[in-house]
């Protein structure tokens, strides 16, 4: 028996927002794989949740004519992998939604849950930083835009104002088209598990051999997701290479702020930072149309 | 909607759920906070369906709502109203079991026996849409289901044999 005091559902944005602004002690739910994990173990009690499942504007995956894709947060990790707009254009965040827990837990959680319920841990988060996704926001006061970067406040917690919630995922062209990526999740098993680090590159290769851009997006390598400035302002426009590589690895270290936890060491994590950088890179700068590098 | 305050003891505010389980349009009256699970073990007496970590992570409670895989103890009741859900109980037809049940047996699949019907209904989920699967595509169905006895070599080679035993529909 779950701790619940009440339960609404909301069948519009705007029936949502009025409902949040009224009772600020509303937890929103969507998918519910976290929220009631919480309330199992009481960190929630006389939980009230607010149901958003039914609102149908937050459903779908579609590519905009200029290119932009929106995804509403109501997709189920089930859909973002078979989604064909996500795999033809964004594929780095089908990797990484098939990285997450089982196939039940998939049909059920919702990539706006994941992204709202503020983990570091996220497993669409890495590939989210990297791709600059944005996030619409919507209040009883209007709506905004926040980028995925600054949505992310520390751990649990996240950008939502009071009766606020999230009914766009957006990511814009120039933020995919000439892109390539590759996700690592490294977990103690591949499936039911939460990452002791998960790892996005997005690379642009020019000419086959020069780094136009790299972007590294971390989980579970500080309080919150993160990228690398360091390490993606070194790589600019340098030649591919082993070594150029290893120091972009060894770049990345820098931005992290890990922690030791009983899943793995910080020493572990930073190790694994400067690792997988570089194995995530090897295998984007192919995806992107360079040349293989041992 | 709203379904009024619940108390913090169960049965101090009930609801009528209605939906379909194995087939069959059923109305019952339970706590409205509980979840699909607990309805269907404590008020429709399917104890069929397990609970084993109750979080998530072993799909022992496995069923499947409107033909998808999913974990009963995640689920509120009320998100299975109006929708059908399918359970271990619901795939024998009479006294004939379905082929995975048949193969789960033959291959010794079936140890303490408590992840099965979990195991099952992941399987059938992966069948329904894929009727021949490759072994890692299996594995990769199943890997939101424990097993402890570890069986799972048995496991997979019942859902293989499932598979064949279905193509040729006996």
């Amino acid at each position: 028996m779950y701790d619940i005091k009440a339960y609404f559902e909301a069948e519009t944005i705007d029936e949502a927002t009025r409902l949040l602004a009224d009772n600020p002690n509303l937890i929103v739910i969507a998918g519910g794989t976290d929220v009631l994990i919480k309330i199992h173990h009481g960190k929630i009690q006389k939980a009230e949740l607010l149901s958003i499942r039914k609102i149908k504007s937050l459903e779908g995956i579609r590519k905009l004519e200029d290119g932009r894709i929106i995804i509403g947060p109501l997709s189920t990790f089930t859909q973002i992998i078979n989604d064909p707009v996500i795999k033809e254009n964004i594929p780095i965040l089908a990797e990484a939604a098939l990285s997450m827990g089982g196939p039940q837990i998939r049909n059920v959680a919702t990539i706006g849950g994941n992204i709202c319920n503020g983990a570091t841990s996220a497993d669409s988060a890495p590939s989210l930083f990297v791709l600059n996704a944005e996030l619409k926001l919507k209040g009883q006061q209007g709506e905004r835009i926040v980028p995925i970067q600054d949505f992310y406040l520390g751990p649990g917690r996240v950008d939502l104002k009071p009766g606020e919630i999230l009914t766009e995922i957006i990511i814009s062209p120039e933020n995919y088209i000439g892109y390539a990526g590759h996700y690592i999740k490294f977990s103690a098993r591949k499936a039911m598990d939460i990452a002791i680090l998960g790892v996005a590159v997005l690379c642009k290769i020019k000419e086959g051999t020069i780094f136009e851009d790299v972007r590294i997006g971390l989980g579970v390598a500080g309080p919150t997701p993160l990228r690398c400035p360091e390490a993606e302002a070194y790589a600019k426009g340098k030649s591919v290479s082993a070594q150029v590589i290893a120091e972009i690895g060894r770049l990345a270290v820098k931005s992290t702020k890990a922690r030791t936890s009983w899943r793995a060491s910080k020493e572990y994590r930073e190790h694994l930072v400067e690792e997988l950088t570089q194995r995530a890179l090897k295998a984007a700068i192919v995806k992107a149309g360079g040349e293989e590098i041992a | 909607m709203f379904w009024g305050f619940l108390g913090r003891r169960e049965g101090s505010l009930l609801r009528q759920f209605r939906l379909k389980v194995n087939g069959k349009e059923v109305q019952v009256e339970a706590p409205a906070g509980i979840t699909l699970l607990k309805l269907l073990r404590d008020y429709l007496g399917l104890t069929g369906t397990k609970e084993g970590c109750g979080e998530g992570e072993c799909g022992a409670c496995t069923v499947l709502l409107d033909g998808v895989a999913v974990v009963s103890c995640l689920l509120p009741a009320a998100k299975a109203e109006g929708r059908e859900v399918t359970t271990i109980e619901g795939l024998a037809q009479g006294e004939k079991l379905h082929p995975l049940q048949e193969a789960f047996i033959s291959e010794g699949a079936v140890q303490c026996g408590f992840c099965t019907p979990g195991m099952i209904l992941s399987a059938k989920a992966l069948l329904d849409n894929n009727p021949r699967p490759t072994k890692d595509e299996i594995r990769e169905a199943l890997s939101g289901n424990l097993c402890r006895c570890t069986g799972y070599s048995q496991i997979v080679r019942a859902v293989e044999k499932a598979a064949e035993v279905m193509a040729r529909g006996e």
